[in-house]
């Protein structure tokens, strides 16, 4: 398994990657974002204020060392927890937190942002990037997709079609799997009798790497090497960040039904951000006044996105009906008459 | 007698089965250990253990295929899949094996497999969790589709479905899961696919429907009376195959009709009923059948819903429209 940090902040300086002290901040901003963001959606949907909504706490490190390893150009098909992943790529967290709150305004991502709307179908975005990737190349281009997908969406038949498609056609995709050691109540021995995801890449022809999911520095170089193999045109690599998922499944599970607290415990003593909040003060780029105020600053970010989420109006009876197609044909015209008429 | 909602009533039927018949098997995910996401199998694996209660990885399509591998070797598998959002990785082996198995082998290997599904919109759940796509399955000849809308109804018709000897798909209004609560016999007792139910007379217009629909014609019909109608409300219980008699007996009497369901429109079984009506009761009609469905879009997320899900007021409108023929 790659590691450059360990649990101390100590880095093994002969894998230390490349990064200039303000994008290793950027990278930390990134992280406290997520999590402050997560816990702000929890404590959203415990008063209401968001429906079931999906926690990352634990993956950080995982979301955000992979996507900030992309080149602007490059593109992401996320699936439900990678809230970290999407704002590192730049879609605004008021879209996310919409979505969540149940108002497709919230899937409406911005032009310039390269990322897919989130998937919720296990493992279904996987071939889906899979031929996103496979049209770059056929168009001569240079972007690199990513892919992002569980432990548990391993076990779809969607994963093992995308891995065979891209080794054979040397798609330029990296596919990178949060492995948070749970698929639901499910354990990462029950899913698979592979010792390890990575290793299944080798199946498909191509290289998989295991790393340390909760070390920001190993997730970066691995996907960062990847997305550089696959813009030479030497094909896709399977990432597997090894990584907890220190909440329940979702808002609507309680995970005390099928694992135990000292597990919980254990994993969070591996925390993502702390471990690289020592590497920053080791190395004299994070004193606490500078943290304070960054943590200051993401909280009113956070609250600010709340803010515009919640002013967003609500759906109108015309807005569930005039995206189905380019042109909306006789029936859905005659529905949504029917429609406002019966709410006069 | 005991008071349960539907959920409880799965989990009664299962336990029933699994108790009187060790053929039985229960797959899925997190079916064991978790008790199933909505706690449908709460407690089987505990008393049956995991031979038999069997948490499987995430794969439906590899479930339900291996499930129809077990059926034909002469177990009888109860697959759950976790929302009927996530029910068309089936699709193939459902069609091209379960559903014509016996038609293939002139009757020698049969696939006592029964798939069921928490369907339907209506608890603000996230995106893909609020599906009705029932129509999907009854167009497929071969299988059986089977939806419950009470607590007693669905024990009842749960083992009906295990017993049957060929593939069912089992549809459960996770609107009402919890939400309807009722009597259900702690004894055996089976409910036979195929019957309808006729949850209220009357002599006005027959309101056809099934699953969480039920709910919603009930309370038309209670807001109907005080436009002096009467209303007769049949739930249809099994959609394939469907109680031709009932449907007809009720249009018979009272000579109006209106379907109701929340899966989209076109293409939906609300056709297939008005068709049926036409083709053996025509003559009886002094109205034309209309139908309120869901709408001809994806479901849209919760905030939306409500535009999606036929409402008592779209009901009624279309119930006076009617009337007024
Ligand atoms: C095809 C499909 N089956 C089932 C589900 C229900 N479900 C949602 S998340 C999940 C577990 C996924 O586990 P994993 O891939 O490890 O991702 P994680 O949730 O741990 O991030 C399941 C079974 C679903 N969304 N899609
Ligand atoms: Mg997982």
């Amino acid at each position: 398994m790659l590691k450059i940090l360990d649990e101390n902040g100590n880095v093994n300086p002969v894998l230390e990657p490349e990064l200039r002290g303000d994008e290793l901040i950027q990278m930390y901003k990134f992280m406290v974002f997520s999590r402050v963001a997560d816990e702000k959606a929890f404590s959203l949907q415990r008063e209401g204020r968001m429906g079931t909504y999906a926690q990352l706490k634990g993956q950080e490190a995982a979301q955000v060392g992979s996507s900030y390893a992309l080149r602007e150009m490059d593109w992401i098909f996320p699936s439900y927890r990678d809230l970290g992943a999407m704002i590192v790529r730049g879609l605004p967290l008021e879209y996310i937190y919409l979505y969540w709150m149940g108002n497709e305004e919230g899937s409406r991502i911005p032009e310039d942002v390269n990322v897919f709307p989130l998937s919720v179908p296990v493992g279904s975005q996987i071939p889906i990037g899979v031929g996103f990737s496979n049209a770059i190349k056929l168009d001569e281009g240079n972007a690199v997709t990513v892919v992002y997908f569980g432990d548990g969406a391993t076990s779809e038949g969607d994963f093992h079609e995308g891995m065979n498609w891209a080794g054979v056609f040397k798609t330029p995709t990296v596919f990178f799997c949060e492995n948070n050691q749970w698929a639901i109540s499910v354990p990462r021995n029950k899913q698979t009798a592979s010792k390890t995801i990575s290793q299944k890449a080798s199946a498909y022809g191509f290289k998989g790497i295991q790393v340390d999911g909760n070390d920001l520095l190993a997730v970066y170089s691995a996907t960062k090497e990847a997305v550089e193999k696959a813009q030479k045109g030497e094909g896709p690599t399977l990432v597997e960040a090894y990584t907890y998922r220190m909440s329940d499944h979702t808002t609507a599970d309680d995970s005390g039904r099928y694992r135990n607290e000292s597990e919980i415990k254990k994993w969070v003593e591996q925390d993502p951000i702390k471990r690289f909040k020592l590497y920053l003060e080791l190395k004299g780029l994070l004193d606490n006044s500078l943290d304070d105020k960054i943590r200051k600053e993401t909280g009113q970010m956070v609250d600010n996105a709340v803010k515009k989420a919640e002013a967003c109006p609500a759906p109108k009876p015309e807005d569930i009906f005039k995206y189905t197609y380019a042109e909306m044909p006789d029936h859905l015209q005659e529905q949504l008459d029917e429609l406002e008429d019966s709410i006069g | 007698m005991p008071v349960l909602n539907i959920v409880e009533a799965v989990n009664m039927a299962l336990r029933e089965e699994m108790q009187r018949d060790k053929r039985v098997v229960i797959l899925g995910e997190d079916v064991g250990v978790n008790g199933g996401v909505f706690r449908a199998t709460v407690g089987l694996q505990e008393e049956f253990g995991n031979k038999r209660v069997i948490d499987t990885p995430i794969l439906e399509n590899g479930i339900v295929g291996c499930a129809i591998g077990m059926a034909v070797y002469g177990l009888r598998p109860v697959v759950e899949i976790q929302f009927m959002g996530f029910i068309y990785y089936i699709l193939n082996h459902i069609i091209s094996h379960a559903a014509r198995l016996r038609t293939r082998s002139r009757g020698r290997y049969t696939v006592p497999l029964v798939i069921r599904a928490p369907y339907g919109a209506g608890i603000r759940a996230p995106e893909h969790h609020s599906e009705s796509t029932e129509a999907i399955f009854a167009h497929i000849p071969g299988i059986k589709v089977v939806v419950s809308s009470t607590p007693r109804d669905t024990k009842g018709l749960l083992i009906s479905a295990i017993r049957d000897p060929d593939p069912t798909i089992f549809l459960e209004p996770k609107r009402i899961y919890r939400a309807l609560k009722g009597d259900v016999p702690d004894e055996e007792y089976t409910i036979p696919l195929g019957k309808a139910r006729i949850v209220r007379e009357g002599k006005d217009l027959s309101i056809i429907c099934w699953g969480a629909m039920v709910m919603v014609a009930e309370a038309v019909a209670n807001e109907a009376i005080n436009d002096g109608l009467d209303i007769e409300i049949i739930d249809l219980r099994t959609l394939s195959p469907l109680d031709k008699d009932a449907v007809i007996s009720s249009v018979e009497k009272t000579g109006r009709a209106l379907v109701i369901h929340e899966a989209p429109k076109t293409g939906g079984l609300g056709a297939e009923i008005v068709a049926l009506i036409n083709e053996k009761a025509l003559l009886y009609l002094k109205a034309p059948v209309l139908r309120v469905t869901g709408q001809d879009v994806a479901v849209p997320l919760s905030q939306a819903e409500d535009y999606y899900i036929p409402s008592v007021a779209r009901v009624l409108n279309a119930l006076r429209d009617i009337m007024a023929f």
